[in-house]
């Protein structure tokens, strides 16, 4: 017996080691027939051990103090030794979470993967989602250039709809000040990522638990061999999809470095211009938007002239997502097997979602804006309020027994 | 993996190959962020050489100046403390300072310091024990209870350890080498630059 | 339209966003007109070297680069010994960042407005807009100063390089008029009136329009250069890890498709 066989056996005999392996790698059996839209759920873990790696190193040489705040960032770029490569990694990881995460939950929607029995797997990854907006919101304020300000000032401005006092307690003073930058740096670098890890856990175990959903979205566990118990669809994570998913990080990497390397500004989307100039509380900037990732819920919130009932839709419009496996009354789980007024509300959907995000971005006072974009969030809650109906009325497919190629 | 049914030639190259890959991967990550926890250029700046004026310190007096936010001590030795010098050698741990990293070479003498000024003592005012600063304990004797046969130095008094007028270890004490000397010239206007010497590059 | 189709397009749109975004002029933080594209090239170190000695002679009077130390000025080729006689005062040290003795509180009372510092000001508004901003400057008698500006209307600068480029007047002209004017004066259209502005040289100065054009160009390529030092290095090193990616694309394609050959 070798000494690693032996080492092996001594923690075993302790904890469960060969065993998660095997339960949650080499023997866990996921369908054979995933595509391009499977590779975003690792390179989501991805980022997140990026983004975790480079914060830890950024907060080595950043000071959460209004006073030094902007200086220590400008610090990290030019003093600092390959600093400028920890900070456009972790502003360029920023955009790129979302990048990837907004793929995943494409790819839950596509393929049904909220339906029964994964359920738990869509509303915890619905919670890392909002997780990572405060996660995202917080990390932008801590620059503390104009941007960062302003940003913040509005964001936490709609509190005041909901309740003054709310606001002025998130503040912790009367405008953003040190106090608020302070708090936000604790909860970017500390509560936020400690909470964000464990509902990855937490999402991990239950899909483990019911299995990983395929784009035929069929159940692999209905047809086992006889002898083994191993569905006849189903093959070892371990090392099937580790060395697919590898060719994955390596196109992930290479665009995310190409970003990184010779674009880290992403053309404005990813670092703002007015970013680089100091808050300065006695002057807002002419025209602030929210980073790209928050766009179409901003438009939405825009869209509607009364303040409250603005917050409330944007609210609705992240939240309506957790409902998504009661509304949907289909027979099939795939987008392959539905008819098409399915798809037509889908695509519908996924438009009107880009087209929200671009008008986010825009001026408010240019005369389509608001036109457009309450039309288009009117399209986007159609997609979830007329979803019993129209997933019912459906004309879909017959499922195959086994899975596509 | 090796469960499976074609564990040939081409696949393990192919591991081999994607783990060497990997790890020059890792190490090309690890690099930048290790890098990162070196001094930062305003470290550097901060701690970059200074100009001490030497002129004012009397025979038997010293000053302390920071360089890299440490104490440097310029001592101005007497003749007589020069003379003892080199009298203390049997009771020294390394008195012909063969510890190189301990001084530059042009301080590798019994004064331990540069020939322009053999009086001039320049070091690092830091014990080799566990980085407390000694005290001065110049006055030879039991002026300050240091012993009768005390020949002058300075004490430590975190651990003990004890120098003699040129920094260097006494023996039975718990400093393991003698204090270190800073790489010093003296600059054309007379005045004492620390932190630099001919050998590096420019001030 | 199938859904293959459907995912081919969509694989399609997000490349293109990508590429768009990588080629994407950045968005600058700049109200008003069209800007002049500035003629600057970040390899040419005489140019920025140029660049920098102008900024010390006529900027850093009132501008601080707070965040750049002289020493980083290595890196466009000037040695210690050049960037201490040329560009630093006597007090100064090499490690020093470019601060002004400016008192802040005079300033505001001179100019309406601190002069901000110039550090990272090439990454807020461009390097076109500098470049515009740099040559259209024209007298204003209506203005404190007496100076005004195209690119920043009502700015609280006055035209400190008017000796080596001449005094502007904005003269109205009617578009008939128009035609055959000088090369390389800022123009403007004035939304809602239908006659143009234009500027004129009324006195020239010490260089002819195409040698001031070419001192802002290098003003601003030091600029750009100063608002991120890194940024050189930061391709050289792209390039390698790019080329490592690509490589390691190709070995994992391969290892993957000799794992897959077992699934059927």
């Amino acid at each position: 017996m070798s000494t690693l066989t032996k080492v092996v056996g001594w923690v075993d005999d302790r904890f469960p080691l060969t065993s998660t392996w095997k339960a949650h790698i080499s023997e866990y059996y996921a369908p054979k027939n995933f595509n391009f839209w499977y590779y975003f759920g690792s390179l989501a873990m991805l980022v997140l051990v990026l983004q975790l790696v480079t914060g830890i190193f950024l907060t080595m040489n950043y000071k959460p103090d209004a006073r030094f705040a902007f200086a220590s960032v400008e610090y990290i770029m030019r003093d600092v030794n390959f600093g400028w490569l920890i900070r456009y990694m972790h502003s360029t990881g920023a955009s790129m979470f979302f990048v990837v995460v907004y793929l995943h939950m494409c790819r839950g929607l596509m393929y049904g993967s909220y339906r029964k029995p994964r359920e738990l797997v869509w509303i915890v990854g619905m919670a890392i989602y909002l997780c990572l907006m405060g996660e995202a919101f917080m990390g932008y304020l801590l620059p503390w250039g104009q941007m960062s300000y302003w940003g913040a000032q509005v964001i936490i401005s709609l509190f005041d709809a909901i309740s003054p006092p709310l606001a002025l307690w998130i503040r912790g003073d009367y405008v953003v000040s040190d106090a608020t930058l302070n708090r936000f740096f604790a909860f970017h670098v500390i509560a936020l990522p400690l909470v964000l890890v464990g509902l990855v856990l937490v999402h991990i175990i239950a899909l483990h638990e019911v299995g990983s959903n395929n784009p035929d979205g069929i159940d692999i566990k209905k047809n086992k061999d006889s002898k083994t118990g191993i569905p006849l669809d189903g093959i070892p994570f371990h090392p099937y999809y580790t060395v697919k998913d590898l060719v994955g990080v390596s196109v992930f990497l290479a665009i995310f470095s190409a970003v990184v390397f010779f674009a880290p500004e992403m053309g404005g989307y990813f670092l703002e211009a007015n970013n680089f100039i100091p808050a300065d509380p006695m002057k807002t900037p002419p025209h602030i938007a929210p980073v790209w990732y928050f766009t179409p819920f901003y438009a939405i919130l825009r869209a509607i002239p009364q303040k409250q009932m603005g917050v409330v839709a944007m609210g609705a419009a992240v939240a309506i997502f957790l409902a998504l496996p009661w509304l949907d009354r289909g027979i099939v789980r795939s987008i392959r097997y539905r008819g098409g007024l399915y798809k037509t509300f889908f695509g519908i959907f996924i438009v009107s979602f880009l087209i929200l995000g671009y008008m986010g971005t825009q001026d408010p006072n240019l005369w389509y804006v608001n036109p457009v974009s309450r039309v288009c969030a009117f399209l986007y809650f159609m997609f979830f309020l007329a979803m019993p109906i129209y997933t019912k009325l459906d004309k879909t497919r017959q499922v195959p027994d086994r899975v596509t190629a | 993996m090796s469960d499976s049914t074609s564990d040939h030639g081409r696949r393990r190259l192919l591991i081999g190959a994607s783990s060497l890959l990997g790890a020059a991967a890792v190490g090309a990550v690890a690099t930048p962020f290790v890098m990162s926890m070196l001094p930062s250029a305003r470290a550097k700046a901060a701690g970059a050489p200074v100009e001490v004026d030497v002129s004012k310190v009397e025979a038997g007096m010293m000053l302390t100046s920071e360089w890299r936010g440490q104490p440097v001590w310029v001592v101005n030795r007497t003749p007589e403390m020069i003379e003892q010098l080199g009298k203390n050698a049997s009771r020294l741990r390394d008195p012909q300072s063969e510890n190189t990293d301990q001084q530059p070479e042009y301080c590798k003498n019994t004064s331990r310091s540069r020939a322009e000024h053999p009086n001039l003592l320049v070091v690092v005012g830091i014990c080799t024990h566990l980085g407390c600063s000694p005290q001065d304990r110049m006055k030879a004797g039991n002026a300050a209870g240091m012993g009768d046969d005390w020949p002058g130095g300075f004490f430590c008094p975190c651990h003990g350890s004890k120098f003699d007028m040129a920094a260097r270890v006494f023996q039975g004490v718990p400093a393991p080498y003698n204090m270190r000397i800073p790489p010093h010239m003296y600059l054309p206007s007379g005045r004492l630059l620390v932190g630099a010497d001919e050998n590096t590059k420019g001030a | 339209m199938s859904f293959r189709t459907s995912l081919l397009i969509a694989r399609g749109l997000a490349a293109l966003a990508l590429v768009s975004g990588l080629l994407a002029a950045p968005a600058f933080a700049n109200e008003g007109g069209a800007v002049d594209h500035a003629p600057i090239n970040m390899g040419d170190k005489a140019s920025l070297q140029r660049g920098a000695r102008t900024f010390a002679n006529y900027c850093q009077n009132c501008h601080s680069a707070q965040y750049l130390r002289y020493s980083k000025l290595t890196e466009i080729g000037l040695s210690e010994d050049e960037i201490k006689s040329n560009l630093m005062f006597a007090s100064e040290k090499i490690g020093d960042t470019m601060t002004v003795a400016l008192d802040k509180a005079e300033a505001k009372q001179w100019f309406g407005v601190v002069p901000p510092d110039l550090s990272v000001e090439a990454r807020v508004r461009g390097a076109d807009w500098l470049y515009t901003y740099l040559r259209t400057f024209y007298k204003d008698p209506s203005r404190p100063t007496g100076w005004n500006n195209l690119a920043y209307p009502n700015v609280g600068m006055p035209h400190v390089l008017y000796e080596l480029q001449g005094v502007q007047k904005l003269e109205e002209v009617k578009p008939a008029a128009e035609a055959g004017e000088g090369k390389g004066e800022g123009e403007k259209k004035e939304a809602g009136t239908e006659h143009h502005k234009k500027l004129v040289l009324a006195v020239p100065g010490k260089m002819t329009a195409l040698e001031y054009d070419q001192f802002t160009a290098d003003l601003v390529n030091y600029l750009v250069w100063m608002a991120e030092p890194a940024r050189a290095t930061r391709v050289q090193i792209g390039v390698l890890v790019i080329f490592f990616l690509t490589l390691t694309f190709f070995l994992m394609l391969a290892l993957k498709k000799e794992f897959w050959k077992d699934i059927h």
